[in-house]
């Protein structure tokens, strides 16, 4: 059973009861809200999210609600909570639906720990990933989103969950999330894509989210093999251009955008040493998206034309 | 508390056996309260000895390996940072006397499984702190709460320097000279217990409190914390203490007096009292008579009794009692009122009240 076989009043019967239990990917959220617009921006972006029996596990229980008490009379909020704690101060009462999707990241990224973590777009063509890390600002949602528009499978905009035994990437498909100009610039990019309501002021600006892609979340299971490590930079105005990067530097970069590299220890070291081994690595810079896309298109023709040499000698960590 | 309505984590923990016949409901049910009292990691580690690892479903069992994971890397650290600590202290020809969770993992204590770690507790002489934190400023530990007020509640009254915190490493170490505040009720000497400490056996430079002392202090930091999100958790620590040396002879026909001379009659006797009530940790009968003079009287006794039973209880929304609120409230009180003078503790609460620190902001 999916989220849009359910009929409304059952979303909401659930969502207001003992919850609805949501699989995202590797984990399974057991989710109670009393808010329409967190329901409604459910079952929009969620459609085709696998809702787990009853009698199955849930990984994590949140809620994302108006505080009790008074103080909502006078200024509306909203809150999460894993396990009744809450994490984060309260936002203005229209932000729940961006609240749910960040307080849904956080959960993932301070407990996945089996996985080693990255803060970084991923997406997929013909089994290969292509991983964007890059900090807040830096463009990467919005080449990830383009990408996922022509020809490359979304596999998260957010989050890359890598098995340290196999190196291989885990998909955790949810809605896309946009940042101020970036949500018109997809728009236009991609007028087939589902936007929810863009929510104004928030920290981090507007957002808006679109919907997986179709094909997106059916596939949730198809892991990939990373192939192509590149650090996205958008700058106004400049010409396309990829840099190869150096192995070492583009370690690097990842370590600066693990979540969980420390915890990982040395095997952390040996799964990104791994990684960076059999990728390609680039640094690159843009600021039309079409030129992007195309650009890459043309990097997953040439390793699929098989033209760039496959790596087979990925080193092993230790087995001291 | 009805046994029926008892909460599962506390079933789970004092029979660990039960873990063979949960459903996936009532795993996940588990997980919550667990992770709530920061016991998951303890959970997973009884699981996979009484189940066994393969067993487990594989979502449970995915599930508990991510906590276990985080659990060996803070292990890994801890033993890390007691290597430098003994380093840094060497020259000074002071030993490092470790505290609680770095204690029960450094002596290989049943306590230390699955046990999550926020920091580093050691205490040394108080005659000799201002050389240790300037030797630990050297090798990269810096100070913090920076501000006047701070610096004398801790450095006037309390029992321990600002927290340290690495700069390089960001790991957070609490210096301690004492077991209670200067201005506390009781006052156990810090002499007897750095005089009755024990080298760990492959390292002379690192020392663990006596097993009396280790269960003593244990119990007086729980029953004076003024914030119990930690209580169940620390609670199930002494109930492990208490089943481990308790099976060492001479363990129980000294701990009562031990305490005596300590001063710690009453902490030993909350800190027994609760364990064996949710844990029903083996205890002597004779111990538990001897105890009983060092309990409060009615009404008073039946009025903590109560507060505890909430404060020391899970506080996941499925488990928690009624009025947990309010006695968490109380006791965050008490042990205000056991740390400090009426007048001082009235002036400490309206300063922190006029300064609290906001919560952070969403991140991700």
């Amino acid at each position: 059973m999916n989220v849009g076989s359910l009929p409304a009043a059952d979303l909401t019967r659930r969502l207001r009861g003992d919850g609805l239990r949501l699989r995202n990917g590797p984990a399974v959220m057991c989710v109670r809200s009393q808010l329409d617009e967190v329901r409604d921006g459910i079952a929009l972006h969620y459609a085709g999210h696998e809702v787990p029996t009853e009698d199955s596990f849930t990984n994590f229980h949140i809620s994302v609600n108006r505080p009790p008490g008074l103080r909502s009379w006078l200024r509306a909020q909203v809150q999460f909570s894993l396990d009744g704690e809450l994490p984060f101060s309260p936002l203005p009462g229209n932000q729940g639906f961006p609240l749910f999707e960040w307080g849904m990241n956080w959960c993932l990224s301070m407990h996945l720990h089996r996985f080693l973590m990255l803060h970084a777009a991923v997406v997929e063509r013909d089994g290969r990933a292509l991983i964007l890390p890059a900090p807040p600002g830096s463009g990467k949602s919005t080449l990830c989103a383009g990408l996922v528009w022509h020809g490359w499978r979304l596999l998260s905009d957010e989050l890359t969950l890598i098995d340290p035994a196999s190196g291989r990437i885990t998909p955790v498909p949810r809605p896309v999330s946009l940042k101020n100009a970036s949500i018109e610039v997809i728009r236009q990019f991609a007028p087939q894509a589902t936007f929810g309501p863009v929510v104004p002021e928030t920290v981090k600006g507007s957002i808006g989210h679109f919907s997986p892609p179709p094909g997106t979340v059916e596939r949730a299971h198809d892991t990939a093999l990373p192939a192509w490590v590149v650090l996205p930079r958008f700058v106004a105005g400049a010409s396309t251009q990829l840099q190869p990067l150096s192995k070492g530097r583009a370690l690097m970069a990842l370590v600066d955008n693990s979540f969980n590299y420390q915890i990982h220890g040395a095997g952390g070291f040996h799964t990104l040493a791994a990684l960076v081994h059999r990728s390609e690595c680039f640094e690159f810079s843009y600021s039309r998206l079409e030129e992007a896309v195309a650009l890459f298109a043309e990097l997953a023709d040439r390793r699929a034309d098989g033209q760039a040499e496959e790596r087979t000698d990925v080193p092993r960590e230790p087995s001291a | 508390m009805t046994s029926d309505r008892e909460a599962l984590i506390l079933r789970v923990l004092r029979e660990p056996e039960r873990l063979r016949t949960l459903s996936q409901v009532q795993w996940a049910l588990l997980a919550g309260q667990a992770r709530r009292a920061d016991l998951l990691a303890r959970v997973a580690s009884m699981a996979i000895e009484v189940v066994g690892r393969s067993k487990l479903s594989a979502q449970v069992g995915a599930h508990l390996d991510d906590v276990l994971m985080l659990a060996k890397a803070q292990q890994d650290e801890v033993r890390r940072e007691v290597e430098f600590l003994a380093q840094a202290l060497a020259p000074l020809g002071i030993p490092v006397t470790l505290m609680k969770g770095a204690a029960y993992l450094m002596s290989g204590r049943q306590a230390a499984k699955g046990r999550l770690y926020s920091d580093i507790d050691i205490m040394v002489p108080k005659i000799r702190i201002a050389e240790v934190e300037a030797t630990l400023m050297l090798h990269g530990w810096a100070g913090s709460h920076h501000n006047p007020y701070d610096q004398r509640y801790y450095r006037q009254w309390m029992h321990e320097i600002p927290p340290m915190q690495h700069i390089h490493r960001a790991t957070t170490l609490d210096v301690h000279h004492a077991i209670l505040p200067e201005t506390a009720r009781l006052r156990p000497s810090s002499a007897l217990i750095l005089g009755s400490a024990v080298p760990l056996a492959d390292d002379a430079r690192v020392q663990v409190l006596s097993p009396h002392d280790m269960v003593l202090h244990s119990m007086t930091h729980l029953f004076h914390n003024e914030e119990l999100s930690h209580g169940l958790r620390d609670l199930s620590d002494l109930d492990l203490l208490l089943r481990e040396f308790g099976a060492l002879p001479g363990f129980w026909p000294g701990l009562v007096a031990r305490a005596k001379q300590l001063d710690l009659g009453r902490p030993l006797f909350y800190g027994v009292r609760h364990a064996r009530r949710s844990f029903a940790t083996p205890v002597p009968e004779e111990v538990v008579a001897e105890l009983a003079a060092h309990g409060p009287r009615q009404p008073l006794a039946s009025l903590m009794d109560a507060l505890w039973a909430r404060g020391l209880g899970p506080q996941h929304a499925s488990a928690a009692a009624t009025y947990a609120a309010p006695a968490l409230f109380a006791l965050y009180v008490r042990a205000h009122w056991l740390r400090m003078p009426p007048l001082m503790l009235a002036r400490h609460l309206t300063t922190k009240a006029l300064t609290s620190k906001p919560k952070p902001a969403t991140s991700p």
